[in-house]
């Protein structure tokens, strides 16, 4: 019960911070920190728990801001009614390519790399079907109305976020403390011994990668509210991929708060470097991988893994 | 109650051009410890596997408690109540030595305070009491095997199948494992052992099967088969038993 006395502490505090200011550099800065941390433990159910260390998360991203996206643009579909479909096409995109690829008993690099030709396959095809926009790209209609989850101001959308983001840490959470969970970790640690304790590791693998993705879809589906704009690169592009990844093993990968410490610390290191040496592209790329090596080699358990030693 | 637990039937297994296994066939009576010996490269391993279902047979039969159970998946087979130990201990490295047992308990208890209180007494059973927080990683190779042992036996099997749990061990070590092996005996958990350690076989075991090129060589009470010529010149080589009987005689 103590744990979960700490994601509410944790998520208390943050939800006071539009209360102190209403500045929208903060609360964009945050939000997209928190969108961040919700992809990100969306890949940590998956690649934390699981030892699967997927390279494609953006397939899911994208199909769930893409699905609602354009369910609402050419459909009328309701945004609400957009997220709750736009979660389950990213969930059933986590569940085929995983059914695919553990099927096939792919492992290590090599399942990394067939999520990865997922996502990229479908970036391609996002970038040509008609449907998608091809090109010219998808606009979500702007109706600022919580119905349609559009919003004058930051703040609701801050709100939201953290509410999905605490969705997210609970379900952590309760991952650690339920056999599911345990099996999962049992499938990282040693997949033979998994098996001879009786774990049907096919199946939780892929219920894993459906959890996985659905979180990440739920992270999708608020960035096409948010930013009311996609095109193949933003939901497909390996730019998500390589964020969802980042966070958890910078802040800890396997732990509950890993995603979200890493979020903090890897926007807060992208605003950093752009203030100090420019908006050189590609640049906040080469500090995070700089960050990456520092991580992997001197705390291969994260933040989250130091603070934890300390204490 | 002497039933037959466990059956193999001609099983064969070949590797390319290796027949690694060639029409094994032997039985395990229930509520006894049946030891299957034999020299290194012998087959005996590449068997367990594929009675854990672990590796597919190219030929031959399992039956369990009376039932076909060639070809199921080893999760199956673990539900249906059969249990092994790796040769090389497999442990959740990572995880306490608690949560390594508690994986297995899991499979009959659902609820996580009921799987950690299962696990706690197994690790008791096994020696392992001491140890419950201490990393799998940070255990010695005696401590290693007892882990393997303890997660064999968290999810309750009938059959408990033991892949050299002795080896690597000192006397003593044996000497402390023998009983705790006796004990898992006596409440009625049939045990095949496959056992390099020939003192613990001798007096553990009461059922032999020997193992040699794959095939099934002798099968006997243990002091029958300490004894058999086929077997000595199995390990020993041609003409082994012949020279044993010699230089006996002359001295």
């Amino acid at each position: 019960m103590r744990s979960y006395g700490i994601i509410a502490l944790v998520v208390a505090l943050l939800a006071c911070v539009p209360l102190v200011t209403s500045s929208n550099v903060v609360l964009n800065f945050l939000v997209v920190a928190l969108l961040i941390a919700l992809v990100g433990q969306g890949w940590n159910v998956l690649g934390g728990y699981g030892g699967q260390y997927s390279f494609g998360h953006a397939a899911f991203f994208g199909t769930a801001a893409y699905t609602t996206g354009i369910l609402q643009l050419h459909y009328g579909v309701n945004a609400w009614a957009g997220l709750v479909i736009g979660i389950a096409a990213g969930a059933l995109v986590g569940a085929i390519t995983g059914a695919l690829s553990f099927r096939s008993g792919l492992r290590g690099s090599y399942f990394a790399l067939v999520t990865l030709a997922f996502a990229e396959v479908l970036r391609i095809i996002a970038s040509v079907a008609p449907i998608t926009g091809a090109g010219v790209g998808t606009l979500v209609k702007l109706d600022l109305r919580w119905e349609a989850f559009q919003f004058q101001s930051r703040a609701p959308f801050y709100w939201i976020i953290l509410a999905f983001v605490a969705v997210s840490l609970v379900i952590a959470q309760r991952l650690e403390r339920s056999r599911f969970g345990a099996y999962l970790v049992a499938i990282r640690e040693n997949e033979d011994a998994a098996k001879a304790a009786g774990i049907d590791v096919f199946r939780v693998k892929l219920a894993a990668m459906t959890l996985s993705a659905a979180i990440t879809a739920a992270g999708g589906c608020f960035y096409a509210q948010y930013f009311l704009f996609l095109d193949a690169g933003i939901a497909y592009g390996p730019w998500i991929s390589v964020d969802a990844l980042l966070a958890p093993i910078i802040g800890g990968i396997g732990t509950v708060f890993g995603p979200l410490l890493g979020a903090l610390v890897v926007k807060t290191l992208g605003e950093v470097t752009k203030h100090l040496i420019g908006d050189a592209p590609g640049l906040d790329l080469v500090i995070f991988g700089c960050v990456l090596i520092l991580v992997v080699a001197f705390a291969p358990r994260g933040i989250a893994g130091l603070l934890r030693r300390r204490t | 109650m002497s039933g037959e637990m466990l059956r193999v039937e001609n099983v064969s297994r070949r590797f390319g051009g290796l027949l690694a296994v060639d029409q094994a066939a032997f039985f395990a009576e229930q509520g006894r410890i049946t030891a299957l010996i034999g020299p290194n490269g012998a087959g005996k391993t590449t068997l367990f596997a594929i009675i854990t279902g672990f590796l597919s047979a190219t030929a031959g039969r399992v039956f369990f408690e009376g039932a076909d159970i060639t070809g199921l998946a080893p999760h199956l087979l673990a539900r249906r109540g059969i249990a092994r130990t790796f040769q090389i201990t497999q442990p959740f490295a990572g995880l306490t030595v608690a949560e390594n047992i508690a994986v297995g308990s899991y499979l009959h208890h659902a609820r996580r305070a009921d799987a950690l209180s299962a696990a706690e007494k197994v690790a008791h059973e096994v020696g392992l009491g001491s140890m419950l927080g201490r990393r799998a990683s940070d255990l010695t190779v005696a401590g290693r095997k007892r882990l393997e042992l303890a997660r064999a036996l968290a999810i309750e099997p009938k059959l408990l199948l033991l892949d050299e749990v002795l080896a690597g061990l000192n006397p003593s070590e044996v000497r402390d494992m023998v009983p705790v092996i006796q004990t898992i005996r006596a409440r009625g958990i049939t045990i095949v052992m496959i056992e390099h350690v020939m003192q613990a076989v001798m007096s553990l075991a009461e059922q032999v099967f020997v193992l040699a090129e794959g095939r099934i060589i002798a099968m006997g009470p243990p002091d029958a088969i300490a004894a058999d010529a086929r077997v000595i010149e199995a390990y020993l080589g041609h003409g082994a038993a012949a020279r044993m009987r010699g230089s006996a005689a002359h001295g």
